[in-house]
């Protein structure tokens, strides 16, 4: 690679006559061919080759990380589902559809100011507060009440799981400490110890639920 | 933590300028790279099935015409491939495509994917097959990014050449970008992005069923191969409706972080390519510190807006900020740095619900795009307007120290002076009266579905800047799936990518020809802090002359609205 001066090579070029000139005329079969031939480079070739080296390297990525149950595909171990029984650990809101439908992503677009947003959020306040049996005083962490703009946020936060745990042990008849031990077993730290935000992964920690305190029968969905 | 991942971005895409900045310079002045052995036999057969003479050079306007029937041929295949789509094989299953791709709705992804704005009027699980997205989109996206940083190059040797009536040839500038640039770094970054849990495959969508005996249908595709190029070539269309929101589109905050160095790095390095064509490296540095100092000061505005709970909430006891259409990995740094990467950018890849943010939020996100797409910008076409406001910044110091004005010893006379005040004027000429059009009209208005008021009026602004910025980005509260917005929007994008690329591409045909003045004492040196400042308020003044009262009216109505407060 040449540095600095030596790049007025292309002003010091011989007279501009020298250079051979592009006709207008000629440029149209160019034109035509390049759309056709790099359509089909880019938008064929590319991604083959792409495929051909990365699907042989990681097949659980490629083909959307999905878990399998007893009986068929259960999810995806990035994408939420919604949880309405009292013996699941709850995942934030959605917008999705009528909520978590991965074939309609997006999130309610409502602004600060809109009334339907406080409407909105008053409501999951108050069934967040009534789920879970807490003191007016505590805080409720703002991912339990908010839509996220996906609709399939897999994640909730920390603080969010933890105020679940005291619920879920007693419907599950787990020791607490035992289901806040499962939690920070199922807790993700930031990368690379800064990028993003520590969060639990909500449906790889009620498949382990699941797993070890199988659920009682009376509740909702089966 | 935060402001650790916003000081490590900076710090990345400055210190990468330099050395990416060489390599576009070497590669576009066709000297040795380290991937020429594989590369050239490869180039060389291009050429020969192209019918491309390499070494012929063109003229500005042939230059500039190639550019325009590329564009235009781009966008009729997109247009026939869009409606013929429903007879094209492979998945998905037509049950899943919900919306149906009206004419007016293949007109507007024709014009959007050929001039890198990439607005996404559909959500592209329910509307699209998977060959749509691959032999339409993907390829659009690589092409059109390619075109505008062939432009942007070009519009460079203007200034580090010297009484040439040539600016290159568009066919090689473009196939080299491709070759030597975006196609190895797609390659390379999809692979990544699939090891992180980018979705690769072609398979029909899946039917789960979830823990709790629902049924879930997961779209799927070939979601890595466009991904990465969206953010690469300054495109921003994403494969899926809640575009890098979508867990599968970008799954974990290292996605995310390289998404956004994606879109950011290699204009950020277009300055020093700049500088090293031209032979005065500062000159290039100047204009680098230019974007850095105008995105810092958006970021940290952006992240004071967000970082509070919002005012509304605040007396139902909850804590933890404004996450409201934000995701759980990204949380508010995340998604802040990527509205402000992307708004800067030229780039639609939100990955957090806009519509949500607050006023001030917005306002930044908004400003970003009216000053033209400056800060870093797209790919090529973001050097280009800012040389353009260098050039302003130049005419009004030059006049007022009584000399002629001049740039890098290029002067700027009456015939220059005129072009680069058309470039100026479009802006505003065509999003003002579009989106006084949609405020007075029933069809505008009935895109306001979701939000009103001082928030309707922002998302109606937002949506022309976008388009004519060549963002894409949207305020998703707008339903702009309309005979209405689908044709409006695409004359504002049309004009976004056309008519500036013709002025800069016109003016820098005008000074290929000038020789270069030696700099004397009475110079106005362009390498100083001085001339930052300059540039800088030029920006500035330009952008806020003609739109601050568009802004009064939107986003600092909603935020001075009573019940304000600041935290």
């Amino acid at each position: 690679m040449s540095e600095a001066s030596e790049t007025i090579a292309e002003g010091q070029e011989p007279s501009p006559l020298s250079l051979p000139r592009a006709e207008l005329r000629c440029q149209v079969l160019p034109a035509i061919l390049s759309v056709l031939l790099l359509t089909v480079a880019t938008g064929a070739s590319f991604p083959l080759v792409l495929a051909a080296l990365a699907r042989p390297l990681f097949p659980y990525q490629s083909e959307g990380s999905l878990i399998a149950g007893p009986d068929g595909v259960i999810g995806s171990a990035l994408l939420g589902q919604g949880f309405s029984g009292p013996g699941y650990f709850h995942s934030r809101p959605s917008a999705a559809g009528n909520g978590y439908d991965a074939t309609t992503s997006g999130g309610t677009n409502l602004g600060p100011r809109n009334p339907k947003l406080r409407d909105d959020v008053r409501q999951h306040v108050a069934d967040y507060r009534r789920q879970n049996d807490l003191s007016p005083k505590t805080l409720v962490p703002i991912d339990a009440v908010t839509h996220s703009g996906s609709g399939l946020d897999p994640h909730i936060s920390l603080a969010n799981a933890l105020l679940q745990a005291p619920r879920i042990a007693r419907i599950r008849g787990l020791d607490e400490e035992r289901v806040r031990q499962m939690i920070s077993e199922h807790t993700q730290q930031r990368q690379l110890g800064f990028l993003g935000e520590v969060r639990v992964s909500v449906l790889s920690l009620n498949l382990a639920l699941d797993r070890i305190a199988p659920h009682p029968s009376a509740s909702s969905g089966r | 933590m935060r402001w650790l991942e916003y000081a490590v971005f900076v710090g990345l895409v400055v210190g990468l300028a330099r050395p990416v900045g060489l390599y576009l310079a070497c590669v576009f002045e066709r000297e040795k790279t380290f991937l020429d052995p594989v590369l050239r036999p490869v180039e060389t057969l291009l050429y020969r099935l192209l019918r491309v003479h390499p070494e012929q050079e063109m003229t500005a306007p042939v230059y500039l015409i190639c550019f325009l029937i590329f564009t235009i041929l781009g966008m009729a295949l997109l247009f026939l491939l869009l409606l013929c789509q429903q007879s094209l094989p492979g998945g998905p299953d037509s049950r899943y495509l919900t919306t149906p791709l009206s004419a007016d709705l293949a007109i507007n992804t024709a014009v959007s994917f050929s001039t890198t704005t990439t607005w996404q009027a559909y959500g592209g699980e329910s509307t699209l097959r998977y060959l749509s997205q691959l032999v339409g989109l993907t390829a659009q996206s690589f092409l059109a990014g390619a075109a505008g940083l062939a432009i942007g190059i070009a519009f460079l040797r203007g200034f580090a050449r010297e009484k040439a009536a040539t600016l290159g040839n568009f066919w090689v500038d473009l196939v080299r970008g491709l070759l030597w640039i975006l196609l190895p770094l797609s390659l390379l970054g999809g692979i990544v992005l699939v090891w992180q849990g980018v979705p690769m495959n072609l398979s029909p969508y899946v039917e789960a069923r979830t823990l709790e005996g629902e049924t879930q249908t997961i779209a799927q595709g070939l979601v890595a191969a466009l991904e990465f190029i969206k953010n690469l070539g300054s495109n921003g269309g994403g494969f899926f409706n809640a575009n890098a929101a979508h867990p599968y589109a970008n799954p974990t905050p290292l996605t995310n972080f390289l998404a956004l160095l994606a879109i950011a790095v290699l204009p950020a390095a277009l300055p020093i390519t700049f500088g090293q064509m031209v032979g005065r490296p500062r000159a290039g540095w100047t204009l680098l510190a230019v974007m850095v100092v105008l995105f810092v000061a958006g970021l940290i505005v952006c992240d004071i807006a967000e970082r509070p709970v919002p005012v509304e909430l605040a007396d139902l006891s909850v804590a933890g900020g404004n996450l409201e259409g934000k995701e759980m990995r990204f949380g508010i740094g995340g998604s802040v740095l990527a509205a402000v990467v992307t708004s800067n950018g030229a780039t639609g890849s939100y990955n957090s619900m806009h519509d949500s943010y607050q006023p001030l939020g917005v306002l930044v996100l908004l400003v970003n795009m009216l000053l033209g797409e400056v800060v870093f910008g797209g790919l090529g076409t973001g050097l280009a307007s800012l040389i353009m406001i260098a050039l302003v910044g130049s005419f009004m110091g030059g006049l007022m120290v009584g000399r002629t004005p001049e740039y890098l010893g290029k002067t700027i006379t009456a015939a220059e002076a005129k072009l680069i005040a058309l470039y100026a004027l479009i802006t505003p000429l065509v999003v003002l009266p579009l989106t006084s059009w949609a405020l007075v009209t029933e069809s505008g208005r009935a895109g306001l579905t979701t939000n009103g008021g001082a928030r309707g009026f922002t998302e109606i602004l937002f949506a022309y800047a976008s388009c004519m910025a060549n963002n894409g980005q949207t305020m998703a509260g707008l339903n702009a799936n309309s005979s209405f917005y689908n044709l409006t929007t695409a004359v504002a994008m049309l004009a976004g990518r056309l008519a500036p690329a013709a002025l800069a591409i016109l003016l820098a045909g005008r000074i290929a020809a000038q020789g270069r003045k030696p700099s004397t004492i009475g110079t106005l040196p362009c390498d100083t802090a001085t001339f930052a400042v300059l540039t800088l308020g030029a920006a500035l003044l330009l952008g806020a002359l003609c739109f601050l009262p568009a802004l009064a009216l939107g986003p600092v109505a909603e935020q001075l609205q009573p019940g304000t407060r600041f935290d």
